[in-house]
């Protein structure tokens, strides 16, 4: 098992795991960086990540995610490799860390991975040379989403210090909230979070934001309501009585929206359930919706964190 | 061929069952200890050891081990769980039922005790399954295993989801006076839980085994005991809260013991830190305030015994996702130098420390062993209990590396170790 007894990978291979690893300073460059690279649509004429190699490796189906990564690479100027483990000897009883030995082979610069397990990108980081990008990691975290949404949100309002942002939905199953909650907090932004108390993870209120199960009262004033994607084997009757019944609570429409704060924004990571965490008639309004901004935000967004990690000379 | 006479010269003798702690010599005849006192005269022949003051403790008694043997023997085999216990001052290791086939007959027990004396330094004692298969529903043959030698009756990790059937093993097992021990655990409540419930599990998106699961676990398996009374032990306790549950019950029967591992002495469940696998235990690790109100029952008494739940895994099941990782740690080489480094941090009595690991799961056993007396079996170790240590896996002796204290400080160093007479352990 070489893979396994091979020396931890060299101190100076930089991760993206979690927004926890990030100070206000360091989150302040990249965001800004992500504004730049938004701003200048134009791939960078010097394409500062040309003769490097990107990975992607997603054991959750995401196209949107894994585009926005790909287009990010390429504007950059990296080769960008998708492999795909339904396809590869992943069926084949191979662990996660042989995958990893694997891509230490072929010399990659960067991993993108997607995987359904918590720390699944925290396992791979001690045991790759290469840099680590989560892309979301099972409950955990989606540190890039959290990034591209900060970018979302000062390029609607200018600024997110002070804004008041309600996260809603289901909470204890989502790694964007979790990645939420510490990135817009870390730039000074007042979360609140909103659930029924089945979707609240343990100790939740030791995050630093305020809890509601009460809906209106949850997103009364705010600036932002984000809502979460609600997954279908939650609404049968385990966490929640059933989807109509959430939507009736908890589901964000226009009579609710008005507890918010006029001309609030409404946001959601995607793919959205609509009638049941969301109307349609807020979703598409694009007086309202940021929501084809944030899809939009992906690539800046991931262009700065390819940047910060890989982005000096090879 | 005949045995010499064993002379101990200048040891530090510990008894935790007597209460004796004195400098002075043992001597044993055969596999018994035949004298003990100062200055005791070498018979002609006896082989001679000198202690230079190192502490002599009777062998301690790990009731919860784990090998892979049958049927996984690259994880442990009775051998080289037997060299670890050794090296550790372990000299009676209880197996878990739970391996491949279960142990759930008396053929399979009386195979365990053989084999064991013919390849473990240390005492093997077989633990029988309590229902077939431990599929939680049918009682296994436990009066032919109780006759073929079982040391007690468990289900290992295994739940029993229905109070008729818990009921039903102690009824019965109570006609052969057997010990049953069980996991307290509500089995809906812990599903599919890795971590203890809390705000790391919730920040670190895993999902959480609350207390709770174990009190009401704890709840209806003590209601039955007590209504029994029944000879029942409590495998494992991990919370705080199960403390005066556990309290109530044994006022009504005395009968009832309680054990409590090691790593939930040591760890608690900051102790995961960024996923580490070595770390996720079950019970799982739970708060500090559970780990210290733990410590203070085994030095109360309360809790009466502490077991390595020594539970070997290969890298295959460990080195993966969190999620996806096996329960577990190794334990039964490092047991003594964790209980001797909270007796070096004041956290326990030396005394209080020995009882769990000696006399107290002896007397829980009915066995003669785990005490320095006239007449007892000689099972003994002979101990630094000062030397610092540093619990590197790469020395340890098991088949398997998943160590959760590995890279700790702890204390105290075993020179070597006796069973029935014989040294089964030298570190020279």
């Amino acid at each position: 098992m070489p893979a396994l007894l091979s020396p931890p990978p060299a101190a100076s291979a930089r991760h993206f795991l979690s927004v926890q690893q990030l100070n206000r300073r360091e989150a302040e460059t990249l965001l800004a960086r992500a504004q730049a690279f938004h701003r200048d649509a134009a791939p960078s004429a010097n394409a500062p990540l040309r003769g490097r190699t990107i990975v992607s490796l997603f054991f959750e189906n995401s196209t949107r995610t894994q585009a926005s990564f790909e287009i990010a690479a390429k504007r950059m100027g990296a080769e960008f490799i998708t492999m795909q483990p339904r396809a590869s000897s992943v069926q084949k009883g191979e662990t996660l860390l042989d995958t990893a030995a694997t891509l230490n082979s072929m010399r990659a610069d960067a991993l993108i991975l997607r995987h359904a397990a918590s720390g699944a990108a925290n396992l791979l980081a001690r045991k790759l040379s290469c840099s680590v990008v989560n892309a979301g990691d099972g409950q955990h975290e989606h540190p890039t989403q959290a990034l591209l949404d900060a970018l979302t949100l000062v390029e609607a309002f200018g600024r997110l210090d002070g804004l008041d942002i309600a996260i809603c939905g289901d909470i204890l199953h989502s790694r964007v909230a979790r990645s939420n909650v510490g990135l817009l907090s870390l730039f000074g932004a007042r979360v609140r979070l909103v659930a029924p108390p089945t979707l609240l993870p343990a100790a939740v209120e030791r995050w630093g934001a305020p809890v509601f199960t009460d809906m209106r009262q949850g997103i009364s004033g705010c600036d932002v309501v984000m809502m979460l994607r609600l997954q279908t084997e939650r609404m049968q009757g385990a966490y929640l009585p059933s989807p109509r019944e959430f939507f009736r609570f908890y589901g964000l429409d226009a009579e609710k929206l008005r507890a918010a704060k006029p001309g609030a924004k409404v946001m959601h990571p995607g793919p959205m359930n609509r009638g049941v965490e969301i109307d349609s008639a807020i979703a598409d309004d694009p007086a309202i919706s940021l929501i084809e901004m944030q899809v939009e935000m992906g690539v800046a967004a991931r262009m700065a964190v390819l940047e910060s990690l890989i982005g000096g000379a090879p | 061929m005949t045995t010499h006479p064993l002379l101990i010269r200048q040891a530090r003798i510990i008894d935790p069952d007597s209460d004796y702690d004195a400098m002075g010599d043992v001597l044993v005849e055969g596999e018994v200890i035949a004298a003990i006192g100062p200055n005791l005269p070498a018979p002609v022949g006896a082989d001679i050891v000198e202690a230079n003051g190192l502490a002599l403790i009777p062998g301690l008694i790990d009731l919860r081990v784990s090998v892979g043997e049958p049927g996984a023997e690259h994880r442990e085999t009775l051998g080289s769980a037997g060299r670890s216990a050794v090296a550790g001052g372990v000299t009676t290791i209880a197996l878990t039922p739970d391996t491949t086939p279960v142990i759930d007959q008396a053929a399979l027990i009386h195979h365990l005790t053989t084999q064991g004396k013919a390849r473990s330094p240390a005492r093997i004692l077989a633990v029988g399954a309590l229902t077939k298969g431990l599929n939680g529903e049918e009682l296994a043959e436990i009066g032919l295993m109780a006759e073929a030698g079982a040391a007690f009756f468990s289900q290992a990790q295994a739940p029993i989801l229905r109070a008729s059937v818990v009921k039903r093993c102690l009824d019965y097992a109570r006609g052969f006076d057997a010990l049953v021990s069980l996991r307290p655990q509500d089995a809906s409540l812990a599903a599919g839980g890795v971590m203890a419930h809390g705000e790391l599990a919730g920040r670190l998106g895993l999902k959480g085994v609350p207390a709770l699961a174990e009190w009401i676990g704890l709840d209806r398996d003590l209601t039955l005991a007590a209504a029994g009374n029944s000879r029942f032990l409590v495998d494992q306790v991990s919370s705080a809260g199960s403390l005066p549950r556990l309290a109530a019950a044994k006022r009504a029967n005395p009968l009832i013991a309680a054990s409590v591992s090691i790593n939930h002495l040591l760890l608690n469940c900051l102790d995961i830190g960024d996923y580490r696998t070595f770390a996720k235990l079950d019970p799982p690790l739970r708060e500090e305030s559970d780990r210290l109100a733990l410590i203070d029952a085994v030095e109360s008494g309360l809790i009466d015994i502490v077991v390595s739940a020594h539970d070997p895994r290969p890298p295959e099941e460990k080195r993966v996702p969190f999620d996806e990782a096996a329960f577990g740690s190794i334990g039964v080489e490092t047991l003594l130098s964790g209980l001797l480094a909270l007796v070096a941090e004041e956290a326990l009595s030396l005394r209080a420390a020995l009882a769990a690991v000696t006399c107290n799961p002896a007397k829980l056993l009915r066995a003669p062993f785990g005490r320095i007396a006239i007449g007892a079996p000689a099972d003994l170790a002979l101990v630094d209990l000062t030397a610092p240590i540093v619990v590197d896996l790469e020395h340890l002796r098991s088949r398997s590396r998943n160590c959760a204290l590995d890279g700790r400080r702890l204390q105290g160093r075993v020179a070597a170790t006796f069973v029935a007479g014989r040294k089964v352990f030298d570190r020279h």
